[in-house]
């Protein structure tokens, strides 16, 4: 029973880090209608360049994401407003593209730069440390840590989006880009700061990933696809859905690897898929007509 | 002085030329009608004005400063502000939120929460409803008060009335002398001829993207209206 316990609390924890992925291309669709498909290949980015500063340096994972976050923010920045902006119109196709296109170069760069070897980052003891909670039931603390971090970067972008006027002009943004400049907002640098939280946000979900797991440079859109789960699972458009979705898609994967570890990954997928039948639109759809 | 002029202002709607050179003015403090039928270029013409359609520079003066050719982001934060056709009210906001958007550009003026309750005083009440759960007249509100909390020099109405009561256009309309108190010049687009003249110091007409009739109501004709409005 404790077994059964550990496997769903595990799963539970997951999907902090799941959601942590997920918001980041929650974020773009819901504020400029577009995927990114290279979301994931920018997690493993900012991954690699956190393990390119910390193993030469000697730096704690945690300190270094204080370097990385802010400079995949500016990354974001700049490539919104150079690159995908321009993409953004009433065909969704250009941004697949161009967003494809960057998957593509990331992985390739990445091969160059780090070979096709797995890496990781280590926290040293914290990366195994536990918390017991009773009997044979215990949790890691860096899964907590992970799942608090997740849960504070959705508070947080519920408390922007609600109370103050750049989470207004975002959503105004989102309903009406139109009317929104007439309100004077300039959408292409309201796109901007959107694309720089969103990357922000997955910088922190490439470090996670790294300290959890070993990577390798072509692992993002394997990514993109949990990503895409958990968001889809969640309801598109709705932030706290994407917790939800992760944490589904966390658990069924554990409890499938649990009963087989190979059906992990399938439990994860057929997980989605019994969830799209029975609500198609996600669990918290926010979707509106445009 | 021209608070608000236009000169040999052309525009496209795609590739269709829509407006062929509108020589326009509105004087400060003035309320000015545009009437037109259907395509005419009424609402081309506020959208050029606003920057939402492309411009020549010297085409359009907004009080001495040419303005045209600006982004719209910007032209909203030099004073002028427009309520769109259809009220278009961001559905994922409230009341207040909408309103509040409205004063993104950070222009200081007369205009705040406050004095807007006090002119549209419902909306204080369902200040936090979604702003597209209101009626019809309640949403025209709402986007009137979004554009005056810009506190534009030079507020532009499209068509007010459209689907609207006539009890509660008479309501909007009954506003428009507390908002000129504050200092706001006014155009107006309306298909309602007889709501544009009762409402307007000055009158243009609109025929095929031209200027087929200026002037003051009280001096122009039915039959001149007529034929500058259908063209026959």
């Amino acid at each position: 029973m404790g077994e059964w316990i550990n496997t769903i609390l595990q799963g539970l924890l997951l999907g902090g880090l799941y959601s942590l992925f997920a918001t980041g291309l929650a974020l773009s669709f819901g504020i400029m209608r577009m995927i990114n498909i290279a979301h994931g290949d920018f997690a493993i980015l900012a991954a690699f360049a956190a393990i390119a500063v910390v193993e030469p340096l000697g730096l704690d994972p945690f300190v270094v994401l204080l370097l990385i976050v802010p400079l995949m923010a500016g990354f974001g920045y700049v490539l919104q407003r150079i690159i995908l902006n321009r993409t953004l119109g009433q065909d969704i196709l250009p941004p697949l593209l161009v967003t494809f296109g960057m998957s593509i170069i990331i992985q390739n760069l990445l091969l160059v730069a780090f070979s096709a070897d797995t890496r990781s980052l280590s926290v040293g003891e914290l990366g195994i440390a536990s918390v017991p909670l009773g009997g044979d039931v215990a949790v890691g603390v860096f899964p907590l840590i992970v799942m608090a971090v997740a849960v504070a970067v959705l508070g947080g972008l519920q408390w922007l989006f609600s109370a103050t006027p750049l989470g207004r002009a975002f959503r105004a943004a989102s309903d009406d880009r139109e009317v929104a400049q007439l309100m004077g907002i300039d959408n292409r640098h309201i796109y901007g700061v959107a694309m720089a939280i969103a990357m922000g946000i997955v910088a922190i979900a490439g470090v996670f990933l790294a300290i959890r797991a070993n990577i390798n440079p072509t692992e993002g859109p394997a990514r993109l696809l949990y990503a895409f789960e958990a968001v889809i699972i969640g309801g598109l458009g709705s932030l706290w859905g994407t917790l939800a979705g992760g944490v589904i898609l966390g658990v069924a994967q554990t409890i499938g690897g649990k009963l087989d570890p190979g059906w992990g990954i399938l439990a994860g997928h057929l997980a989605f898929l019994a969830v799209l039948v029975v609500k198609p639109n996600g669990l918290f759809p926010r979707t509106r007509e445009r | 002085m021209s608070i608000l002029e236009t000169r040999n202002l052309t525009a496209f709607y795609g590739d269709f030329q829509a407006l062929y050179g509108i020589d326009f003015r509105l004087e400060e403090g003035e309320t000015v009608a545009v009437i037109g039928s259907n395509g005419a270029g009424k609402s081309t013409f506020l959208r050029t004005l606003t920057g939402l359609n492309a411009a020549a520079s010297d085409s359009v003066v907004l009080a001495g400063q040419p303005i045209g050719g600006l982004p719209a982001h910007r032209i909203v934060g030099l004073g002028l502000a427009l309520v769109p056709e259809g009220r278009r009210l961001f559905p994922s906001l409230t009341v207040e939120e909408n309103l509040l958007v409205g004063a993104y550009s950070g222009r200081k003026g007369p205009w705040s929460l406050e004095r807007l309750y006090k002119l549209f005083p419902i909306l204080a009440e369902r200040r936090h409803n979604p702003g597209t759960a209101l009626s019809g007249g309640q949403q025209q509100m709402v986007a009137i008060g979004r554009a005056l909390m810009s506190n534009p020099q030079v507020l532009l109405c499209d068509e007010l009335s459209l689907g609207l009561a006539p009890i509660v256009i008479r309501d909007i309309y009954a506003a428009l002398p507390g908002i000129k108190a504050e200092g706001c010049s006014v155009v107006v687009v309306e298909q309602d001829v007889s709501q544009a003249m009762n409402v307007a110091d000055r009158l243009y007409c609109f025929q095929e993207g031209r200027v087929s009739l200026e002037g003051r109501p009280d001096d122009l004709t039915r039959e001149q209206i007529s034929l500058a409005y259908f063209g026959v």
